[in-house]
């Protein structure tokens, strides 16, 4: 039996009812040896922060491994990681504490750079938009990563964060100049 | 399992694209807040790879019976019209998606949220938050006890005012089939004027409308409503060869 996909909807302007979670910027317990921080702002297409949307991030854990059944390698829990994490915008930013993913294999033989997939989630966005963060210190794994190479190379750097004192930074432009590389899944 | 192949010898699941048909564009002019938040540019194609096909399995600790009655949050019962709204979340295929986080968020009887930025002039309930969470059963199944929310005005165009909804998040088990969105009541007279409503494909809009469910009502207690939530599914053959001829 096949059945019709239910389409999606914004999350409106209230989504802080729902979707907030105590830990939900935790991937992983802050304080945790290597714990870094994502941040960056959500800007729409004048150039003003969005102080209303959420981020949520996905991800390996440093070996490159999920704690999911999927996984064709197996599932491996790491303690205290979740590798999920969600940020509202309301500080004028989104700050989520995790580690830095390992390298995760490209299903053709070789190995995807460090990366995290992310969805924006916002007032005035009828479904999800879901792009990457990649690290400016990985160039190497960058440069021959699959879905980087995929993205013009004029629009790369919309995608790859750069280090700061406790982590990365990496804004997200929704629309105009400098538009984030945004994926069809 | 239903999956693919690839080069390497991964067995991922797979979790095709639906058509336009099936899918509410990011942006549509008629709603306002698109113009200057909805991307302009193309999305570029990402094929799934292992951090698409998986995804948090979230559920354990995360909620208590009690978040699935909107009705027992404090200690008056909120004004308004109780119902159950309940149903089962599937995949394409239609296999149920157990064990998985359902989270909804909605105004209360008189059509107004508890958060800083409602501030038009109808009452807040003090016995109302407005937010539930569950986990699926086995089965898929999931169900809520809450108040039927009201309408309410929103300044999108003139005189707009936005159908009775119950905001709805899911999770299901792969990044891939993350889903946010609303459901809405049978025969609502304000679907003609909605433009969130109206920018789900015409052939999609039934699909976010629940169906009243006389054989769940409560006697002397609640009215009910039923709706299935299906996320992106397989819909494919189990095995089926990758784009280079690579068979499982």
């Amino acid at each position: 039996m096949s059945a019709r996909t239910t389409p999606s909807a914004t999350v409106g302007p209230y989504l802080a009812i729902g979707l907030t979670w105590d830990d939900g910027p935790s991937a992983v317990e802050p304080g945790t040896p290597g714990a870094i921080w994502l941040r960056g702002r959500v800007l729409d297409g004048a150039g003003e922060v969005v102080p209303d949307a959420m981020v949520e991030t996905w991800q390996a854990d440093p070996d490159g491994r999920f704690d999911h059944p999927d996984d064709p390698r197996g599932a491996r829990a790491r303690p205290g990681f979740r590798g999920f994490g969600r940020s509202h915008t309301d500080s004028g930013e989104y700050a989520v504490c995790t580690l830095k993913p390992g390298r995760v294999p490209d299903g053709e033989g070789g190995l995807q750079a460090p990366h995290v997939d992310v969805s924006v989630f916002a007032r005035g966005l009828l479904d999800r938009v879901v792009t990457r963060i990649y690290f400016a210190d990985e160039a190497e794994a960058n440069a021959e990563d699959p879905v980087l190479r995929s993205v013009p190379a004029d629009r790369r750097g919309t995608l790859i964060a750069q280090p700061t004192d406790d982590g990365y930074r990496l804004d997200i432009r929704l629309q105009g100049d400098g538009e984030t590389v945004f994926f069809a899944l | 399992m239903t999956g693919m192949t690839t080069p390497s010898g991964l067995v991922l699941p797979r979790y095709p694209r639906p058509g336009a048909e099936a899918l509410t564009p990011v942006g549509f002019p008629d709603y306002r807040s698109t113009a200057s938040r909805a991307p302009l540019l193309a999305p570029v194609d990402l094929p799934q790879r292992l951090t698409e096909v998986t995804g948090p399995l979230l559920g354990e600790g995360r909620v208590t019976a009690a978040d699935a009655d909107l009705t027992r949050q404090h200690e008056g019962e909120p004004q308004g019209q109780r119902i159950i709204v309940h149903g089962r979340v599937l995949d394409g295929d239609g296999r149920p998606v157990p064990d998985t986080l359902v989270e909804i968020w909605q105004a209360n009887a008189g059509g107004r949220y508890r958060h800083v930025v409602d501030n038009w002039p109808s009452p807040l309930d003090p016995n109302f938050t407005g937010l539930g969470r569950t986990i699926t059963d086995g089965q898929g199944r999931y169900r809520f006890t809450t108040i039927k929310p009201g309408a309410y005005p929103w300044g999108n165009h003139h005189n707009a005012w936005r159908p009775a909804h119950i905001h709805f998040s899911l999770f299901g088990r792969a990044f891939t089939q993350r889903l946010v969105t609303q459901m809405y009541f049978p025969d609502d007279p304000l679907f003609f004027q909605d433009p969130i409503f109206g920018a789900i494909p015409g052939s999609a809009r039934h699909l976010a409308i629940s169906r009243f469910d006389y054989e769940q009502t409560q006697d002397n207690w609640a009215l009910a409503f039923s709706w299935d939530i299906v996320l992106r599914g397989s819909g494919q053959t189990p095995f089926e060869s990758d784009d280079d001829g690579d068979v499982a």
